[in-house]
This record gives C-alpha cells, sequence and structure tokens, in this order.
C-alpha cells in the first residue's frame, strides 16, 4: 500500500528505535507533524518554545542515551534556528539527526517564503546532509542519515525534505532492525605493539582522554590500563564523567580551566597516552609548548584528528575500546613509585593552591563594582561561592543525576568540581561554547531519562535560552536549575579583569530580571538565595518539587575561574591565585 | 612547498563539488586547480585537484577529504608515474606584422588554430602546466585579447586504476 512521504518518515523513525522527537511545526512540516499526531501513541514529541531549544534538547537526549537524538524543524527560520544546535553536535560529536520541511520543489530556487538553502548552510557543521527530492528515496535516505550519525565517530545529519515530498505517495516496507553502524576501523597489531614498547619503557606515563571514551565505551578500559602501568589519569572537558572522579588515579579536567595537578603532571610525564580527544587549543595552550617534554601516543576513530593539531610519536586509528583492551593485555604490569609519590605531591599542592585562591576572594571587598549582585551586608564568610553552590547541590543529586551545564565561568567551576560517577552525566557545550546550551540539554536528557536532572547555568548564559522554562513546565519535567548569579558576563569580564586593564565593556549587566518571579510567570517555582544556609533549605526543596525549579544564586562578580593558563600561554604560565 | 595531485572518485550526484570544495575553504586548504568531469561509470565523478602544500597538509588533506560521505576513493597521484594534461584556449590580436611569429610559436608548440579573424586568432594548446604557462609567456607581446584554462586532469600510467572498491 502507498503512504505519503510523511507518513514513511514518521514509520522510519520508528523503525529506527526513535522514541522521542523535539522539534516545532511550520508552514512546510504540517504534514509531517500530522503523522506526528496520528503516531502520538507510538513516538513522543516534544514541542520547544525555539527550535534551537529543541535542537539542544536532541542533543541532550542523545548525549544522556548514547541513542540518536532527532530534531524537527519547518523551512526557514526554523532550519536556521537549528543551525547552532547542529553546529554544537557537530563540534562535540553528538550523533543527531535534523530533519527540516523546505518548499516544494518547483519553488526551490526562488527565494520564495521561509525558504533558505539549508543544506549548503549545515554543509560545513554536519558530517553528512542531503536533500530528498523523490519520495522513492526519503526511508533509504533516512536510514543512511541515521548510520552515518551513528558510525565511528558519531555526529549530526540533516535531512532536508521538501513539501511535495512529504505529501507524495509510495509503498513501504519498514525494515525489521535499526540500521548498523558502518564497520569500525581497527587499530594496527604491530601499531599497538610499538604503543606496548614505548609504555614499557617510559617511567612517567600519562593518560589523557577526551569524549572519544564516552562515546567509544571504554572507560572501565582506560582504567584497567590505568591499573595496570601504574599511571595518573586526566581529561579534557568532553572526557569527564567517562571516569569517576573519586578515582583515585583520576587527576581532573586539564586545559585552560584545568586541574593544577592533572596539567603539571602531564607536562612532567615522559609519555603521554591520549585517547579519543582533539587538542583542541582550549585543552593544549600554547601548542608549541605543549608536547615538549613527553613522547605522545594518539589514539583515535578519526583518522584526520590523528597528527591535525599535535603531531604524534605513534597515531594509530582504531575504536578506543578494542584498541585498550588489547593493548592493555601486551604491556607490562609497572609501578612508578617516584612518579606516583610527584602526583601525590601534585595533589596535596593543588588542594592548598586552591584553599588559598577560595580564602582569598572570601575575604575580598566587593569594591566600587557596579555589578547588582546584592550582597551587601552578607558577612563575607557567608557568601557562597561557586564551589560551595556546586558541594550543596551535587549532595542532593545521586550518582545517576545528569548534570548540564551552560557556557562560560559556571560551566568551568562545574566540570571542576561536580562529583562526577558514571558516563554520560555531564552535558556540556565542549567545542561550540554555546551560551544557551544548558536549558534545551537538561530538557533533553530529563525526557531521555525520566529522572530529575540537574541544570547549571549563568545569568549571561540563561538569559540566551530561558523561554525553555516554557518547555519544561509543560512537559512536567523536574528539572533543578541553578543560576549563578553574578550581574555580569563572568568569563569575559575575568579576561577584561587580566587583560584588558579592567575595561569592563558590554559585560555588566544591569539587568532587573527578577528570575523568581520569572520562574513563577512560566508556572516554574523560584527562590533565591545568598548565602549556604539558605542554598541548603533551597536545594531540599527544588530535589524533592514534582516540576522544575529555579534556584537563583548570589554569586561574587569577581569570583575567577582558577587555575588558568592564559590564552596563548602554558603550564608555565599557570595562574592559582589572583593577588 | 611541492605541488600535489590528487584523483578523487565521488558519487556523481548534486552538490558533491560544494562539499569538496567547501572542505578546503573551511579548513583553509588552497586550491591550485580543480577539475570535474564523468566516467566511465555514470554513478561517479572523478575530480582532478592540485594543490601547494607540505607532507602535513597533505596528509590532513587526503584524511578530510576520505570523511566526506560521498567521496569513494582518494589518491596522491605519483607525477612521475601520472600523464598530467591541460587544455588551453587563447585569442590573440591578429596582425600583418605579427601574424608570422605567432605562427612559428603555433607550430613549436604543436598547438592548433581553432579560429581566425582578420582582427584575432584562437589557438588550442594541450599540455603539462609548465608548457601551457611558457606558450602564454611567449604570446604576451602580441596581445592576449582572453584566455582560459581548464586546470589539470591526470591519470596514471600503466594498469594503475583509481577506482572504487
Amino acid at each position: 500500500m502507498k503512504i505519503s512521504g510523511a507518513k514513511i518518515v514518521v514509520e522510519t523513525l520508528i523503525e529506527q528505535g526513535c522514541d522521542t522527537v523535539f522539534g516545532y511545526p511550520g508552514g512546510q512540516v504540517i504534514n509531517l507533524f500530522d503523522e506526528l499526531w496520528l503516531c502520538r501513541d507510538r513516538i513522543n514529541h516534544v514541542l520547544a518554545a525555539h527550535e534551537q531549544g529543541a535542537s539542544h534538547a536532541a542533543d541532550g537526549y542523545a548525549r544522556a542515551t548514547g541513542k540518536v537524538g532527532v530534531v524537527i524543524a519547518t523551512s526557514g527560520p526554523g532550519a536556521t534556528n537549528i543551525v547552532t544546535g547542529i553546529a554544537t553536535a557537530f563540534l562535540d560529536s553528538v550523533p543527531m539527526v535534523a530533519i527540516t520541511g523546505n518548499v516544494p520543489c518547483d519553488l526551490i530556487g526562488r527565494d520564495s517564503f521561509q525558504e533558505v538553502d539549508i543544506v549548503g548552510i549545515t554543509m560545513p557543521v554536519t558530517k553528512h546532509n542531503f536533500i530528498v527530492k523523490d519520495v522513492a528515496e526519503l526511508a533509504d535516505t533516512l536510514r543512511t542519515a541515521f548510520r552515518i550519525a551513528k558510525s565511528g565517530r558519531p555526529g549530526p545529519v540533516l535531512v532536508d525534505i521538501p513539501k511535495d515530498v512529504q505529501v507524495a505517495l509510495c509503498e513501504f516496507t519498514p525494515n525489521a532492525q535499526p540500521v548498523i553502524p558502518y564497520p569500525l576501523t581497527f587499530a594496527h597489531e604491530d601499531k599497538l605493539a610499538q604503543a606496548a614498547e614505548l609504555i614499557n619503557s617510559c617511567e612517567r606515563p600519562y593518560i589523557y582522554f577526551g569524549g572519544g571514551v564516552i562515546s567509544g565505551k571504554a572507560s572501565a578500559e582506560v582504567i584497567a590500563l590505568a591499573d595496570k602501568i601504574d599511571s595518573p589519569v586526566g581529561c579534557s572537558l568532553m572526557g569527564l564523567s567517562a571516569v569517576p572522579s573519586d578515582n583515585p588515579r583520576f587527576l581532573g579536567m586539564q586545559g585552560m580551566h584545568g586541574h593544577y595537578a592533572s596539567s603539571i603532571a602531564e607536562d612532567e610525564a615522559d609519555l603521554v597516552i591520549t585517547l579519543g580527544a582533539r587538542f583542541s587549543d582550549r585543552a593544549t595552550g600554547n601548542k608549541q609548548r605543549f608536547a615538549k617534554n613527553f613522547k605522545l601516543i594518539h589514539i583515535d576513530i578519526d583518522g584526520a584528528e590523528l597528527h591535525k593539531n599535535i603531531p604524534a610519536n605513534l597515531a594509530i586509528q582504531g575504536d578506543i575500546r578494542d584498541a585498550l583492551e588489547r593493548l592493555t593485555a601486551m604491556v607490562e604490569e609497572k609501578k612508578h613509585p617516584e612518579w606516583s609519590a610527584r602526583i601525590e605531591e601534585l595533589k596535596a599542592e593543588e588542594i592548598r593552591r586552591t584553599e588559598n585562591a577560595l580564602s582569598s576572594t572570601a575575604e575580598k571587598d566587593c569594591g566600587n563594582c557596579a555589578a547588582p549582585c546584592d550582597k551587601s551586608g552578607i558577612p563575607a564568610k557567608d557568601r557562597l561561592n561557586p564551589y560551595t553552590i556546586i558541594d550543596i547541590i551535587s549532595s542532593h543529586a545521586d550518582e545517576n543525576t545528569v548534570v548540564a551545564t551552560d557556557v562560560g565561568q559556571h560551566q568551568m567551576w562545574a566540570a571542576q568540581r561536580y562529583p562526577l560517577k558514571k558516563p554520560r552525566t555531564f552535558l556540556t557545550s565542549g567545542g561550540l561554547g554555546t551560551m544557551g546550551y544548558g536549558m534545551g540539554a537538561a530538557i533533553g536528557a530529563a525526557v531521555a531519562t525520566g529522572r530529575r536532572t540537574l541544570l547549571f547555568t549563568g545569568d549571561g548564559s540563561f538569559g540566551m535560552n530561558l523561554n525553555e522554562l516554557a518547555t519544561a513546565v509543560s512537559q512536567k519535567l523536574p528539572l533543578v536549575v541553578v543560576i549563578m548569579n553574578n550581574g555580569v558576563l563572568g568569563m569575559v569580564r575575568q579576561w577584561q579583569t587580566l587583560f584588558f586593564n579592567k575595561h569592563y565593556s558590554n559585560t555588566t549587566l544591569d539587568r532587573k530580571t527578577d528570575f523568581v518571579k520569572l520562574a513563577e510567570a512560566f508556572g516554574a517555582k523560584g527562590t533565591r538565595v545568598s548565602t549556604a544556609e539558605e542554598l541548603e533549605k533551597a536545594a531540599a526543596e527544588a530535589f524533592s518539587y514534582n516540576g522544575t525549579f529555579v534556584i537563583d544564586c548570589v554569586v561574587d562578580c569577581d569570583e575567577f575561574v582558577l587555575p588558568m593558563l592564559p590564552p596563548g600561554g602554558s603550564v608555565d604560565n599557570i595562574i592559582t591565585e589572583i593577588k | 612547498m611541492d605541488q600535489y595531485v590528487l584523483g578523487v572518485i565521488v558519487s556523481n550526484i548534486a552538490g558533491v563539488l560544494s562539499r569538496v570544495s567547501g572542505m578546503f575553504t573551511r579548513r583553509g586548504f588552497n586550491i591550485d586547480s580543480l577539475t570535474v568531469g564523468e566516467t566511465e561509470s555514470s554513478g561517479f565523478s572523478r575530480i582532478t585537484i592540485a594543490f601547494h602544500g607540505d607532507d602535513d597538509i597533505k596528509e590532513r588533506i587526503l584524511q578530510q577529504l576520505r570523511k566526506l560521505h560521498d567521496v569513494k576513493e582518494v589518491e596522491v597521484l605519483n607525477k612521475h608515474e601520472t600523464v598530467i594534461r591541460e587544455l588551453l584556449l587563447i585569442k590573440i590580436r591578429n596582425s600583418a606584422g605579427s601574424r608570422q611569429d605567432i605562427m612559428t610559436a603555433v607550430e613549436i608548440f604543436r598547438s592548433k588554430i581553432v579560429d581566425y579573424s582578420p582582427s584575432s586568432l584562437t589557438c588550442e594548446l594541450t599540455g603539462e602546466s609548465s608548457k601551457i604557462d611558457a606558450f602564454i609567456e611567449l604570446l604576451k607581446p602580441y596581445g592576449i585579447m582572453e584566455m582560459c584554462r581548464t586546470g589539470i586532469v591526470a591519470i596514471e600510467r600503466g594498469d594503475n586504476c583509481l577506482k572504487t572498491k
């Protein structure tokens, strides 16, 4: 029997195991939304407040589950609104299928109403994209899109479907199974043997991993290798949550705002084994200086990442989990007592430096700052510092709680401090650094997991997509939104303080937004807190509240994210304290 | 910096040229020339890309091209074992004073006059890029009215083929 293109889309999504799609209707996807309505008992559609929010929700859904996230938007502005979400997913290798409607084929190229060339626009930020002009090719194109999205290094794929193709009729036979990914590349045996040789002869090994360990499901294998060769472990922002942060070998994130111990340990290592990371400039600092002191083994599923940013002494293309299993079997069991002692020293030094930095900000006077952070009358010792906020909030969450962030200072504080236990529990826009990512991502994760989800955001980032509170409320999602409200765009302000003679150009938010009233206006609940005691109470309420709860935390506008490698700098210039 | 010549087999579908050339633009690689045409199989086109770069850039270009879904085969063609050709069409001012010199140049370069009018003549020349460069240089004094070059096409000598598996 012949069915419409729109129905083929919905049937193919269901066939591919898709239970939830995120989107927003519009003129050129009415047919598709009609089918979604007809099939509403088989597939759930989450209506966002804005297409960008829908795209981040699809991303959050994918990151929290490992499944392909699906977003649907109409042509023109609907399509351009998801570009940021697609680029965010692309830069962080998140499997996503974006479906856009377009004007009918005979209107394409005529600057018709709500027409854009979304295939052209998204070409550089997708793994691949399609426009389907023949309904007979629709089902297989969608299947290929899913296949590309989840194969090898995952990423977003866009399928643009003109309206007449959604209307046209065609035979359709559902496949019994979702498509399987393209075959993986596996590491060459002799390359692994060379790696084993380098590892056996090194004295100060260091394992540095990225998001590839999460998408490659290789967390246990990383620990197994680290245990066998007695190596400390650190990661990039994207690698966070792959290894429990309380694992004694884990030194934390490294890079521009990475932990002191991990950054220094890597620099003092004689061999760095890098797994599924791309050496972004934020992770390395000065590239000439970065790998000066150690030999480098680089293993990645994507051959194009090898030698791209940092040349490796030994580059191996292949699936991380498989490579690690085989490599761990090849290496000798080792102990490096001197190196381990040095690592312990670095950890102790880090604790000392962190405490110093915290106490110095606590005592600091607010001065003549114009930021309306409203901490007058609060004794310095009672003020909320970012780490306290994270500690209190995390004590109410459990190991399965998914934590989303926006972008900026709060993101780095959460990345440094939040105790993560399980892979896929930390959702953050690492590569693109998308302010406004958090609300959508948290919604996607909450929908996917059915559990209370946590968002750390700042007053700047939250302002970018706070309209998605409407979505969270209408979906009855138990979100806890923690705003670190310092009245400024803190990360840029930090740079202005350090590198631009305190010219606070356009970073002081002279806004009068009342986030408590705002939450209430959206139908959520909100409270404002200025002290640890108040936060403790608010957190207890938020984590037992059956719905979305916003906690507006007053934070000093001159809290810094430390440590910091200055832009273009290296561990030689690490800043751990602001005098 | 050396010049490299790539043979690339791609799916013969709309947008494929954008994908390939777009990859060069957004990764900051420069293209010297790019030609595209049909192959013996209607499902595939062949793109010949010439670019200058070091070994590192060459490797990165290869890796990035291999990631494109529509790219089926990529190879660096060894210049010593490859026939490389470019086609030139050039229109020169025709005058009694210069005609004989131009005819001599045409003959020596094994070029061909493909159009003739009292005031202009158009020549066709096939060869390696260096030969084309030399021919153009030689004709400059006589007044080049317009010209176009195809960019290079290249095919390996002997049995070696760039085929999709």
